[in-house]
Formats: C-alpha cells, sequence, structure tokens
C-alpha cells in the first residue's frame, strides 16, 4: 500500500517557497551564490540507483505537476513498484532501458538546493558497462556507492569503488540503501560498514562517509530519519550540500592554462585563450610557454565583461602577454617557476572502451587538454582484474579492461601525472581510421629514459648523402595481397632504377622475416612490428640517400599510415598492387592459399585475416589490365619524371 | 557576471558559463566549417551570449543559422536581426523550398509542419552550407532522451542519430574527429538547467524577446490550448475561419512558431516577476510543445534519430 505521508517534501528543501514568493530579489542573491557539485550513482541493477535519484529529484521539487502525472500513469503501465509512484522510470531514459528495465547510458540528472546546483551522473551497474561509468566519474567530484543493505557488499560495490577511486575521486558515499527491507537494523548496518572499510583501505580509499537510507520511502534523504535514531551522521543531501568541490583544490595549485585557440582579431590583438585548469594568474605574473620554455609576463586577463585583476582554475579567459613569443594550441601556459613536467614516453593507466581490442604498436591519436600527438601503445604490463583487484599479465586490452601500459609519443608532450592533475593527466586515445574514442587514460609518470636518450647530431646530413648520389630519396611502398604481384613488380622496378643509375634497395617481406624479424609471427601484433621495423630501416637508408623499395602484404591502414609519418612529405608512395583475391588464390604461387583454406595456415590476409585497400594510394596497379613490365615501365617513368637532380 | 573572481570556489553559474565557452573553442580549433544554430529563443540567446565572450574581442568566427518556418513570431524575426547585427555576425536564414511551394503550416499538416520545415529545413541546411559542426542549444534537462545524449553528438552523413552507440566523453576532452559525410551536433549548455538560463539572462542583462513576459495580447483557443493570434489575416487564411480573439495578459514559456506555441496566462511582466513565476510554478517547460508527445514516450528519441534537432 502506497504510504503517502513518505512522499511529503520535507521542509528543508521547501522553506525557499516562501522566499520566492515574498522576496525573489532576494531569492535569486542566494542563489546566484550557489557552487555546484558533480557526483555519481553507482551500485549492481537492483540497488535502486534509478530509485534514489527520482527521489531526490522528487525531493527537491525537480518534478513538475505534468511529469507527475505521467510518471504515475507510466508506473502503472510498466512500473515494477506495484501501485506506489516508481521513481526510476523517471530517470530511465531510452526506450531500450524502459523496456529492459536496466540503465545502459549514463544520464545526467539536475536539481537544486539553496546552497548547491547538483550534476548527477547516473551510472549503469553492469560489468559490460564499465566505460559507461568511467564516463560518468571523470567529470565527478563525488561518488555515491549504493549497497542493498539485504545483500552487502558485492562484486559490483568492489568494481565500481575501484572504478571511482581509479578515476580519482576523493569523495566516496558508501549509501547502504533499503534500510527499510531490513527494519532499519543497525547491527546489519554497522557490519556492512565494518566489511566495506576493511575493503576500501585495501585498494587506497583513505576516507568514505557511511549512511543508512531507504531512497524508495526517503529514510536519511533530506531529513534524519526517525527509524534509524542511532545514526548521528548528515543526511545525503547534507552531506552533498557541504562537502568540497575541487575547483578548491585545484585553484590552490600552480598556474596553468591549456591554449585553445590564439585569439586574433586585429594586428593590434593576440590573446590566448583557454579554461584556466589550475592555480590562479594576473596581470604582472611571470609565465613560460611549455613545451619551448620560453618566458613572457601577462599583461592582461580579458573578457566581454572587462579585464580581470586575477582569475582562477574553472575559468575561461583570454591571456594578453608582454612579448611576441611563439605560443598556439597545444602549448600550456604556466607558472614561470613552476612549470609541469614535458615528456615523450609514459605509463599510463588505460581503461579500454572499443569492442576492437588494443594493438600493441599501433598508431593512434592521443588528445590531452588541447594537445593531439600521434601515439604507440605497449603490450599491457598488466590488466587488473576488476573483480577481484588482481593483477594479471596480458597481451592486449578488451572492452572494458583495465590496464597499465607504456606510451611513446611522436613529440613531447606537456603533462602532469593524473593525481596530481585531472586536466592535465587525463586523454583520451582515438582510432585513427574510425576516429572513435577508444580509450581513457591516465598518466601515471614519465619515463626516464624519455628524458635519457638524446639525439646525436651528425655532420655529413641526409642531404648530403642524396647528393652525393645525385637523386632524391625516397621510398616505393608496394602494398597487396600475398601473391597479388608485388615482389616481381618491385623487383622489375629495381633492375630498372639500377640500369639508370640510381642508388637503390628492395625490402622484401620473405627476405627481413629470414633475419631482422625472424621473432615474429602472423597475429595482428607481430604484423604490426613487422612493419613498424621496416618502416625504421627504411628511413635510416632514406637518409643514406636510398631509393628503398619496400614489398610487404602490410594489411593495415594505419601502420602504412604510421611509416608515411615517419618520412618527409613526399618522401612516401604508396604502389597498390591491386590484385583481387580470387585472381590471387587461382594463381597461388607459394601454395598458401590452399593451406590457409585447408585451416593449416592461421591469419592468412585475404582469408581469415582483413586486407585495408588504401584510399588514395600515389600509384595503383591493376594486374588484371597490366603486366608486370607495363606497370614497372609506368612506375620508373612517373618517379624519375619527378626525381630529376636537383641542379 | 564581471565579479569572477577573489572567491576560491566559482559559483555553479561560473563554472556553467567556463565550460560553455571552452566548448565552443574547442569545436572552433577543431571543425573545418561550423554554424550556431540560433532559433531566436531564451535559450539560444544564452548561447549566442556565451559565444560573444568565448572569442571577445573577435566577434565569434562561425554564422548565425536560422532555420525558418515562417511561421514564427513578429518579435522573434525582429530580434534576430538585431542580435545579428550586434554580434557582428553573418545571419543564414534558411526555409525548406518545398515547405514553402507545398504552403505546409502548423493548423493542416500537424507533424509534418515541424518534420518538412524544421527537421528537412535543417538537413538541407547543412547540406548546402557544408557545415560539419553546428552549434545547438538544447539542454539535457528538457526531455528524458536529451539527459543521455553527449555534448558532442554525431550524425550520420544522413543524419540520423545512434542512441546505443554515442563515444565515450570524458573529463572535458571532446573528440571531435569525424569520418566523411559526418557532422557533429554541439550543445554547449547542455548541463544547464531552465532557471540557470533564466538567472544568467538576469545577471547578464542577455537580450531576449519581449513575449517572454507578460502584456495584453489577442488569443485564441484552438484543440484546447491558448495562443496568440500573431498574425491574425494569415491565421483566417489558414485555418478557413475567423477565430474568436480575446485580449489576455499572457507570455511564453517556450517559442517555437507560433501555431504550436501554447500562451500561458500570467501577469509577470518583468524578468524577475517570470523567474518567480516559473520557480513557482508546477507545469514543466516543454508542456507547451506539442512536439514531445507524438509517438508516445519516445517521441523526441524518435524524432532525433529522425534527423531533428
Amino acid at each position: 500500500m502506497p504510504e503517502t505521508d513518505t512522499f511529503n517534501a520535507p521542509d528543508v528543501i521547501y522553506q525557499t517557497e516562501a522566499l520566492i514568493a515574498e522576496d525573489i530579489e532576494a531569492y535569486l542573491d542566494v542563489h546566484q551564490h550557489k557552487t555546484m557539485l558533480r557526483f555519481i550513482t553507482c551500485g549492481s541493477v537492483d540497488d535502486g540507483k534509478s530509485t534514489l535519484i527520482g527521489r531526490l529529484l522528487y525531493d527537491s521539487k525537480m518534478i513538475f505537476e505534468d511529469q507527475l502525472a505521467a510518471l504515475e500513469a507510466d508506473s502503472k503501465r510498466v512500473g515494477t513498484q506495484g501501485a506506489e509512484i516508481d521513481f526510476a522510470l523517471l530517470v530511465d531514459g531510452l526506450a531500450a532501458e524502459r523496456e529492459q528495465g536496466i540503465t545502459i547510458d549514463v544520464a545526467y540528472r539536475f536539481f537544486s538546493t539553496e546552497k548547491r546546483k547538483f550534476i548527477v551522473a547516473d551510472c549503469p551497474g553492469h560489468e559490460q558497462y564499465t566505460r559507461n561509468m568511467v564516463t560518468g566519474a571523470s567529470t565527478a567530484d563525488l561518488a555515491v556507492i549504493l549497497i542493498d543493505a539485504r545483500k552487502g557488499v558485492l562484486t559490483q560495490t568492489r568494481r565500481h569503488s575501484y572504478l571511482a577511486h581509479l578515476i580519482g575521486i576523493r569523495h566516496i558515499v558508501l549509501a547502504v540503501n533499503k534500510m527499510d527491507l531490513i527494519g532499519y537494523d543497525q547491527a546489519r548496518y554497522d557490519a556492512i560498514v565494518t566489511d566495506y572499510a576493511a575493503f576500501a583501505s585495501s585498494i587506497g580509499i583513505e576516507t568514505f562517509t557511511a549512511m543508512p537510507i531507504s531512497g524508495f520511502k526517503g529514510d536519511n534523504i533530506t531529513s534524519p530519519s526517525p527509524n534509524t535514531p542511532w545514526y548521528a551522521g548528515p543526511t545525503l543531501m547534507a552531506h552533498l550540500e557541504t562537502v568540497e568541490v575541487n575547483t578548491a583544490a585545484e585553484a590552490a595549485r600552480p598556474f596553468r592554462m591549456p591554449v585553445q585557440w590564439v585569439n586574433r582579431p586585429n594586428l593590434d590583438f593576440r590573446g590566448f585563450s583557454g579554461l584556466i585548469a589550475n592555480g590562479i594568474v594576473k596581470p604582472g605574473d611571470a609565465v613560460r610557454v611549455l613545451p619551448s620554455g620560453k618566458t613572457s609576463t601577462v599583461t592582461r586577463v580579458v573578457t566581454l565583461d572587462g579585464d580581470l585583476e586575477q582569475a582562477g582554475a574553472g575559468q575561461s579567459v583570454t591571456l594578453c602577454l608582454a612579448d611576441e613569443i611563439d605560443c598556439s594550441r597545444g602549448d600550456v601556459l604556466s607558472a614561470a617557476d613552476a612549470p609541469p613536467e614535458v615528456a615523450d614516453q609514459f605509463e599510463a593507466s588505460l581503461v579500454w572502451m572499443a569492442d576492437e581490442p588494443m594493438v600493441p604498436g599501433r598508431a593512434y591519436w592521443l588528445k590531452l587538454a588541447s594537445q593531439t600527438v600521434s601515439v604507440t601503445v605497449s603490450q599491457p604490463k598488466c590488466t587488473i582484474n576488476v573483480n577481484t583487484m588482481e593483477r594479471l599479465a596480458a597481451k592486449t586490452l578488451e572492452l572494458n579492461a583495465i590496464g597499465i601500459a607504456e606510451i611513446t609519443t611522436d613529440k613531447p608532450v606537456v603533462f602532469e601525472a593524473y593525481g596530481e592533475s585531472r586536466s592535465l593527466g587525463g586523454f583520451i586515445l582515438i582510432d585513427k581510421i574510425s576516429n572513435a574514442t577508444v580509450a581513457a587514460g591516465m598518466l601515471n609518470f614519465s619515463l626516464r629514459r624519455a628524458q635519457n636518450v638524446h639525439w646525436q647530431a651528425l655532420d655529413i646530413t641526409r642531404e648530403a648523402h642524396a647528393r652525393l648520389k645525385n637523386q632524391s630519396p625516397s621510398v616505393l611502398w608496394f602494398t597487396g595481397l600475398s601473391g597479388s604481384g608485388k615482389s616481381t613488380i618491385a623487383n622489375l622496378v629495381e633492375k630498372k632504377l639500377h640500369a639508370a643509375g640510381k642508388h637503390t634497395f628492395l625490402l622484401d617481406g620473405d627476405n627481413v622475416r629470414h633475419g631482422l624479424n625472424k621473432d615474429l609471427g602472423f597475429t595482428e601484433t607481430d604484423r604490426i612490428e613487422n612493419i613498424r621495423r621496416v618502416g625504421e630501416v627504411a628511413k635510416l637508408m632514406t637518409d643514406a640517400g636510398l631509393i628503398v623499395l619496400t614489398a610487404f602484404i602490410s594489411p593495415f591502414r594505419a601502420e602504412r599510415e604510421m611509416v608515411r609519418a615517419l618520412l618527409p612529405e613526399g618522401e612516401f608512395y604508396e604502389v597498390y598492387v591491386d590484385t583481387p583475391l580470387e585472381e590471387a588464390e587461382r594463381r597461388d604461387v607459394k601454395g598458401l592459399y590452399k593451406k590457409a583454406r585447408s585451416g593449416a595456415l592461421k591469419n592468412f590476409t585475404g582469408i581469415d585475416s582483413p586486407y585495408e585497400a588504401p584510399e588514395r594510394p600515389e600509384i595503383r596497379v591493376d594486374t588484371l589490365r597490366e603486366t608486370p613490365e607495363a606497370a614497372a615501365e609506368r612506375i620508373v617513368a612517373l618517379i624519375t619524371g619527378e626525381w630529376m637532380p636537383v641542379i | 557576471m564581471s565579479d569572477l573572481t577573489n572567491k576560491s570556489t566559482l559559483t555553479h553559474l561560473q563554472r556553467l558559463e567556463a565550460e560553455a565557452i571552452h566548448i565552443m573553442r574547442e569545436v572552433v580549433a577543431e571543425a573545418t566549417n561550423p554554424v550556431m544554430l540560433y532559433s531566436v529563443g531564451k535559450d539560444s540567446a544564452v548561447m549566442l551570449h556565451l559565444a560573444r565572450k568565448a572569442f571577445y574581442p573577435s566577434p565569434p568566427p562561425f554564422p548565425l543559422l536560422h532555420v525558418d518556418t515562417t511561421w514564427k513570431f513578429k518579435d522573434m524575426y525582429a530580434l534576430r536581426e538585431r542580435m545579428a547585427a550586434e554580434s557582428g555576425m553573418e545571419l543564414l536564414v534558411y526555409q525548406n523550398p518545398e515547405a514553402m511551394e507545398r504552403g505546409i503550416n502548423p493548423f493542416d499538416h500537424g507533424a509534418l509542419h515541424t518534420d518538412m520545415w524544421k527537421t528537412e529545413g535543417l538537413k538541407q541546411a547543412l547540406d548546402k552550407y557544408g557545415f560539419d559542426a553546428a552549434f545547438g542549444g538544447a539542454r539535457r534537462d528538457e526531455e528524458k532522451s536529451r539527459a543521455k545524449e553527449r555534448i558532442f553528438s554525431f550524425r550520420t552523413a544522413s543524419h540520423g542519430w545512434d542512441p546505443k552507440n554515442q563515444r565515450p566523453e570524458l573529463w572535458n576532452i571532446y573528440n571531435a574527429r569525424k569520418n566523411k559525410g559526418e557532422s557533429i551536433r554541439v550543445f554547449p549548455i547542455s548541463n544547464w538547467t531552465e532557471l540557470d538560463i533564466w538567472q544568467y539572462i538576469h545577471l547578464n542583462d542577455v537580450p531576449i524577446v519581449p513575449l517572454y513576459f507578460a502584456a495584453v495580447r489577442p488569443t485564441f483557443e484552438w484543440e484546447g490550448g491558448l495562443f496568440m493570434a500573431d498574425d491574425l489575416p494569415r491565421l483566417e487564411k489558414v485555418l478557413g475561419y475567423k477565430p474568436e480573439i480575446t485580449d489576455r495578459s499572457i507570455r511564453f514559456r517556450t517559442l517555437g512558431c507560433f501555431p504550436l506555441t501554447g500562451a500561458v496566462e500570467s501577469t509577470a511582466a518583468t524578468l524577475t516577476d517570470v523567474i518567480q513565476e516559473t520557480l513557482l510554478t508546477t507545469t514543466s517547460e516543454r508542456q507547451g510543445r506539442v512536439i514531445d508527445k507524438d509517438a508516445g514516450g519516445a517521441g523526441m528519441e524518435v524524432k532525433k534519430q529522425q534527423g531533428y534537432f
């Protein structure tokens, strides 16, 4: 039976209504000084998260009458609470979720009291939605971990606590929910809290706040419950209203502002726009631009409302500097005497978010603040079982896996450890082909060798090598299916170039695997490492002034692009030897297709491993229409035409 | 909000403002051809004001696009022209020629009116100008499916939205990379509520359409709602009869096409009166809109999958 008195709104929220009616100006004055707290609620499917959020919205008067009428109707139609209002229906927004009765995605809800505005991210409980929980947690100041009082600390409780801690949430609330269903039993509550405390300290959570509640009945949500006279702590709402928010802590740290955009309306104004990540800044402050290390002085803090005397963490501003120094998007303005680190190799914690597993060695984009760089990720040092906290060996990271790996960037990145700064330590990885966000990462520290290995400047430059050979170095990268004719054509091209007096070298797939790459197999990871090494060797050979020809299946677009990026613009020619699979299989020069079809050969390109054709190759050879000899003629003509010796 | 400083903790509006500005700058830095969708309503007004703040002293480096249905209130057209001039931004107005030719209107065509003028009109306009990122003033508190939409929300080449396959959005790092033909809808004021919007307008003197304030206006009743007779001759022509006009003190909580936007009887003639009324009201904001209720509980989600903003 519905107990209507439990739905009565508590006084603490509604006393403001009188103020609104009597003195709106006074009310607005109070409300424009509100702060904002972002938090997440997490727990397993039946712990009552959505009900709790629905309750908070209801008790803070964020549900309007027409929504309430719709809610009552929906409750009767698909609700799970019999005749009572099913608050979860307010929160579970997507149609699929309403049907299945589970929360799939992160939903953001808003409510407000006299002291604060709240943004709550309702995160899904299932293990397959770990990525969604991490997403919701990344912007949160606080996490409410719900426990069903009847069930106590479960695997999900541990997983969510671990993730909340991993993502750096400093305030954890342990909400022991459904107290009404255990008769508000203090002994049971104490046992759960003790149990959780032991676990929390084992994973490094130093403090948490526990409270006995019922989202359904409203106990200890906004007013102290008469049902738990033994509980002397704050109500959930009172705690949410008073806990310290992140921006306060961020303002106390040294100044950092990643530059988003250079503001140049005319020749007389040049400002650097960004969101201040940490610290405060005012005119006269000495600042350092990283990674260049140049210094200058702040002259103005510009906003539409007039120049500011000072600005701090969390504000979006435009800064003017005293000197015309080089500074653009991706650079970080920082306190001159306390700059952040710059490095190109890191250890990072990764949460994998894509269906396609991580590929060690493959190039991804990394975006950190306003910096975007190309990176490769090593094979993980370990993954963490989020249910048991065990560290396990792993070759890759699958969807929802959490692991630790080394990251190498193609140019220096300005950063701070994630534990110090979310803004300069948190990053995402982006797949270069699909453009999907595939991972969330947290930089732990830079690797020393990044600082200890230096580039040795040499007197004989690559230009000097090339000049002596009277040619422009380049790489002719032949790609195509096994048996497509890559080696045959490459061999003919090299003979013709050699006859023309060019200094060349042909790197052949099979030959390289007899020596340099004989430790590599044919898994996706090994194929990528194979191509990476060949790319690096080809690059060294062009530094020596050679024209390099390579004949490798090189099935993945991402790796061919990685090699292209190694070389100066215009020195990489992608030659796509385009032979249809049926034709290559018909030829089957080495008998490999037969083996692959019989299952004797695994990971064979075209059969059980994909080939990603080039989208814009410099040269395409259609072997059904062009003989190897004619193709070689054409390639030589094309490149020697462009390679006339520079006089 | 000139007094941004000297407090260790920012107010909620300061944080929301900083977030919106950060989002807009990211889009300008990473998109090739951004545009701001401008509907002339109060949310658009705040979004435009934030854009002016984000890029000051430069004017916002993108045009305003108004997807017009020809059925907006006269006051809206007037404010539109004024704001374009004040902001120094280019104003693009797009009207779906097919809807124009077929005389699509809210009385005879119901849902088709929204579909043709707004959904189709928006798609056509984005395609015509080749915009790859469009700012919209939607808020997550408006409607249940909006609550789950990302700030950077991707649309396929045919402008479809796949709610179950959204990119994870972490911290304040936005992945603006898109595949060929894809475009992005960006919602810089996702995390604002109706009250936040009103408070921000109040604190920043953001110009809004006078229709938000109560005044005695000519009204008529139609299909159970109260509407304003903004253009009586045209109304008569489309309705086929002369509606009974009564002068009432009314205002609007949201503004769309005048025959689709219900008025509320009110005497709230100043901004503080309006805020007061909003806070004391017990009916949610979109209740005056017809669009949400189509297709049962999932109205807006279905519309967005089809390309409605």
